[in-house]
This record gives structure tokens, C-alpha cells and sequence, in this order.
């Protein structure tokens, strides 16, 4: 047992306290969305709710019935999103490390421009361009455009130059295609930086808010961020509805964290260090 | 690549095989390309040309499309559009605000994090939640502490502070953004300075240990030094992302930029400009604006942080 000394007394003192900073939001959030209306109406601060229910979460599935297809387009879109990033930006990666083929050099320097345009910038001529195509208001005009991502091809990029050329040049001796090597050697390897590519690209269409609130009109398009502004709008004082909307919300980017945590770091740590 | 080629009978064929594996290569290279370069083509540089194009055009989108030159009105126009400078102030009040606290809090929290301590890793877990959670979630989670009878009022009552209209009042809306802010973003970068601390070479701590440095002046002469870089990356990083507050000014005020326009940003007022007023070529001529900002801003930082390096 070490003797007790006041550094590390601070250091505890100062992490407890900024988790209990970073989890307070969270957890009033969470004891709203189980409290009736009348308690909170009668105020007070109670994290333990007195009459604890489920009926705010029966509620807006039953009373909001929207809020199941918000879901369902959200869920659509964050899957097809995140994979063809995973197919696309891999292969994209793939090329520009390791095949020479003319022009590789130019590409690649157009991916570094890429990656210093914010999406704000090229916002208002996407919406154009979706609405020439008659793509507004459609699940492709959501999904297509956010399709790859310069970030993750440039992190391909720098995994396969660092990836061991042998296993290529024997699968080629084994006279397996470019692509087919690419596929069943090259991918199965690169598994770790899929993983961290797959928990951005997930949370960041789940979590989008600006591309489909241009691209969708109809309510019944909206995916969840969306779908949860105009409810909040409905049901301006609810806060028991509008706090258990959220908690719903959360829930699939909090399972998709949790399981991918470990690579989540790895991603910050490999996108973070340039 | 050079080919060494003895003897001249096989030469032509040599040649010939090299070229047709050459061209193959390139067909391999562009299959693999080709997704990037459509999309890329089509919903990224093709959009960058427009908006530089149509930033000179009043563009009318109801009923049939069209394009009428005006030349540099739109730029014009925005020098004497006050909604523009309050969105601007409003801006960079924010950016300069919010940067620099989140990037000491960042700091602060990644030194904390990075000494020997039991359940570091749940720390940083717990710490992390803000980050993976929307800012669509965490608007709704702040107006709801923050309205008037809230849980942070009653919270500063608590401790006999003075309590605000956090949604109501022009005065501190924005500020109550500012914090939801910090708060949301200081852990994604505390990641990357976590990584970055763990880059530093155990063997300058020991040797300026054995120089008799004491803690303060490690910390001053190695590890801010050698911390250089990431905070370039992330106040580049922050700035840049600050500057594009949109979601929660838009969900605190329901898109109006209110109370009294003390949440308007620019990406907010340009939203409002193309798809309220349907006024696309101004619009757009303010984006062009927001991205000038963004480079300048960028190459001043750069030149900022090199600077310091020679001191």
C-alpha cells in the first residue's frame, strides 16, 4: 500500500469531478425521459425519478407515428453510407499506395485539397446539383454524396504503404486477380483500420444534421436528427417525450461506440497525429 | 524502372509485354479509382467550380431555374447587409472564445489522463461520451437544463450565483452554446493530445531529471515544445469547426438565429439566405466569403505557431 499522497488526491478529485460534469447532462437526460409529466411539472431537482415509467417511450411510438420510419431512414442511410465509405475508400487507398498508374500523384494531391474543404462550402452547390439530378427528397441523394470520404482514403492510403508487399506477390503468383487478391488478402488484413473508419463514418451519418435537412423535404424522408427538431417543435413542452426521443436516439451510436471503442482511440490517435 | 535488355531478339517483345502490363496497371489503377473520382467529380470539385461561378449570378430556383449575371452586386450587397455583420460578430465571438478554453481544457484533461492512475481507461471512456453523441441530442439535452427553471439555474441557485434566461435572454444565449461547446468538443481533442503525449521519448524526461529540471520546467521546455504541432492541429481544427456552427444554433433557435439574432453564424445565415429568402447566388457569394475567412485564418495561425517555434 502506498502512503496517501495529495497529488494523487487531486488528480482523483479533479477526474471524478469532470466525469460527474461530463455524465450530469446525460443522466437528468435519462431521469427526464422516465418521469410522468405532473413531476416534472411540479419541479425540483430529483435524479431518481418518484414514479418511475416507460409510458414517454410508449408514447412516441404510438402518438408520433413517424418516429418508427425516422429510425428506418436513419438506419438506411448510416448503413449503405458507412458501406460503400468502407468499399470505396479502401480501394481508393488501395490505388494510390500501391498500383502505378498515371495521374496517381495528381489524385492524390486532389484528396489532400479534399480534405481541407469544409462540407459547408460545398453545400449549396450540392443541393444544385442533387436537385438538376431529381435527387432531393430521395434516399441516394442522402446516401451517394457522402459515399467516400478524403479523411478515410487518405488513411487508407498510409496503412497500405506500410502494408507487407509479399502477401501480393504471392497471391499473384497463386494467380489470383488485382482484385480478387484485393478482396480476400489485402481487406482481412486491414481490419483494424476498417474498424476505426467504420465507427466515424457510423456516427457521423447517424449524427448529421445540415446535408439532410437540405435534402429532404418530406417529413416522412427525415432521418432521425431531423425527426426529432420538428418533434420538438410539436411538442414544445414535453420534455419527458423529447428527452426519451433523444435517449432513443443515442442508443445504437452508444452500442456501436462501446464495441468499437478500443479502434475509436486508435482512429482519433491515426487521424490526429497526421 | 530501368529495364536491362541483352541480346536483340526479344527486345521488341520485351517492349511490347512491358507496355501492355503498363496499361494494365492503369486499368487496375482507374477501376480502382473510379468510385472516388465520380463522386468526387460530381458532388465535390464540380460543386467548388459552381460556387465560384454562381456566386456572380442571382440564381432563381421556384418554378423554372435561372441565371442572371450581376457581376460582383452579391459581393457588394454584403458589405451592406447588417445581418451579415452580426452573424460575423457573433462568429468570431464564438471561434474566439470557445477555441482557446477548449484547447487548454484539452490540455489540462490529456496531462491529468496521462499519469500512471487506477481505471485511466474509464476515464477516458466516460470522458469521451459527449463526442459520439449528436448535436442534434446534446441541443436538446442543453435547452432542457438550461430553460428558465432548469437544472442549471437551480443548480446556481443552489450555490446563491445569479441564474439566467439561457434560451430567452440575447445576452447569454450564445454563451450558453459557447459552453455546451467546450464541453462537447475538449474530449475529442484531449484524445489527441493523449496520442501525442505518448510520442515523447521517456529519455528527455530522465535526462532533464538528471539535470535537476523540476516539474514545471519539463513541463515548460519539453513537453509544450514538443506538444507544438498537435496544437497547431488542434486549434486549426477548432477554428475551423467552430467557424461552421450550424446545428446547434439552428435547433436552440428553430433556425431563426434568435433571440434577437444573438445565435445567428454565418453557415446559419447563409442556410436562412438559400432556403428561406431562396436567394441562391447571395448565398453562395457568402459561402465564398465564410471560405476565404477559413484559409486566412488557417495561414495566419500557421505563420502564428511557426513564429513561436524560433524563439
Amino acid at each position: 500500500m502506498k502512503p496517501f499522497r495529495w497529488s494523487t488526491g487531486i488528480l482523483y478529485t479533479v477526474l471524478i469531478g469532470y466525469a460527474l460534469v461530463t455524465f450530469l447532462p446525460f443522466a437528468w437526460a435519462l431521469s427526464t425521459s422516465l418521469k410522468p409529466l405532473s413531476e416534472i411539472v411540479a419541479g425540483g431537482i430529483h435524479l431518481i425519478p418518484q414514479n418511475p415509467t416507460l409510458e414517454n417511450y410508449r408514447q412516441i411510438f404510438t402518438q408520433e407515428p413517424l418516429f418508427g420510419r425516422w429510425l428506418l431512414n436513419s438506419a438506411i442511410a448510416a448503413f449503405f453510407i458507412t458501406l460503400f465509405n468502407l468499399l470505396f475508400n479502401s480501394m481508393a487507398g488501395y490505388a494510390l499506395a500501391r498500383i502505378r498508374f498515371p495521374g496517381n500523384q495528381i489524385w492524390f494531391f486532389l484528396i489532400l485539397v479534399a480534405l481541407m474543404i469544409p462540407g459547408q462550402v460545398t453545400l449549396l452547390p450540392k443541393f444544385l446539383i442533387l436537385k438538376s439530378l431529381g435527387w432531393l427528397n430521395t434516399y441516394q441523394g442522402l446516401i451517394i454524396p457522402a459515399a467516400i470520404n478524403a479523411t478515410f482514403i487518405f488513411m487508407m492510403r498510409q496503412f497500405f504503404i506500410n502494408f507487407p508487399r509479399e502477401l501480393e506477390e504471392a497471391a499473384a503468383l497463386d494467380g489470383l486477380g488485382r482484385f480478387e487478391t484485393f478482396v480476400q488478402i489485402v481487406l482481412p488484413l486491414a481490419k483494424p483500420a476498417l474498424a476505426a473508419q467504420t465507427i466515424f463514418v457510423f456516427m457521423g451519418s447517424w449524427n448529421e444534421f445540415l446535408l439532410p435537412l437540405v435534402v429532404m423535404a418530406d417529413p416522412e424522408m427525415f432521418t432521425l436528427p431531423l425527426g426529432l427538431n420538428a418533434f420538438k417543435g410539436e411538442y414544445i413542452s414535453y420534455w419527458n417525450y423529447i428527452m426519451a426521443a433523444s435517449m432513443i436516439f443515442t442508443l445504437p451510436a452508444l452500442v456501436v461506440y462501446a464495441f468499437f471503442n478500443r479502434y475509436f482511440i486508435q482512429g482519433v490517435r491515426f487521424t490526429g497525429s497526421k | 524502372m530501368t529495364v536491362i535488355v541483352s541480346g536483340a531478339m526479344p527486345m521488341g517483345n520485351l517492349l511490347k509485354n512491358w507496355q501492355i502490363q503498363r496499361r494494365q496497371e492503369a486499368m487496375t489503377g482507374y477501376g480502382f479509382m473510379a468510385p472516388t473520382i465520380l463522386i468526387a467529380g460530381v458532388f465535390l470539385f464540380l460543386p467548388i467550380l459552381y460556387a465560384i461561378g454562381l456566386a456572380f449570378y442571382r440564381v432563381q430556383l421556384l418554378g423554372e431555374v435561372r441565371y442572371d449575371f450581376t457581376g460582383l452586386r452579391n459581393f457588394i450587397r454584403m458589405t451592406q447587409d447588417e445581418r451579415v455583420w452580426i452573424a460575423l460578430r457573433n462568429t468570431v465571438e464564438y471561434v474566439a472564445i470557445v477555441v482557446p478554453i477548449q484547447t487548454l481544457l484539452a490540455l489540462f484533461l490529456a496531462l491529468v489522463l496521462n499519469r500512471q492512475i487506477k481505471g485511466r481507461s474509464w476515464f477516458r471512456v466516460a470522458f469521451f461520451l459527449p463526442t459520439v453523441t449528436s448535436s442534434a441530442v446534446l441541443t436538446l439535452i442543453f435547452m432542457w437544463i438550461y430553460n428558465s427553471n432548469g437544472l442549471l439555474n437551480q443548480l446556481l441557485s443552489w450555490f446563491r450565483l445569479p441564474t439566467y434566461n439561457w434560451l430567452g435572454d440575447p445576452a447569454v444565449a450564445l454563451k450558453g452554446i459557447m459552453m455546451m461547446n467546450i464541453w462537447a468538443t475538449a474530449p475529442l481533442f484531449m484524445v489527441v493530445y493523449l496520442a501525442a503525449l505518448q510520442d515523447i521519448p521517456e529519455s528527455l524526461y530522465e535526462a532533464a531529471r538528471l539535470d535537476g529540471a523540476t516539474g514545471w520546467e519539463t513541463f515548460f521546455y519539453i513537453t509544450l515544445p514538443f506538444l507544438q504541432p498537435v496544437t497547431f492541429f488542434v486549434v486549426v481544427m477548432g477554428v475551423i469547426g467552430t467557424f461552421q456552427l450550424f446545428d446547434q444554433s439552428y435547433i436552440f433557435s428553430a433556425g431563426s438565429g434568435g433571440p434577437n439574432d444573438s445565435t445567428l453564424t454565418i453557415v446559419l445565415l447563409i442556410y436562412q439566405y438559400a432556403f428561406k429568402n431562396l436567394d441562391m447566388g447571395y448565398a453562395l457569394a457568402l459561402t465564398l466569403m465564410l471560405a476565404v475567412v477559413l484559409i486566412v485564418s488557417t495561414v495566419i495561425q500557421r505563420q502564428l505557431f511557426k513564429e513561436q517555434h524560433f524563439d
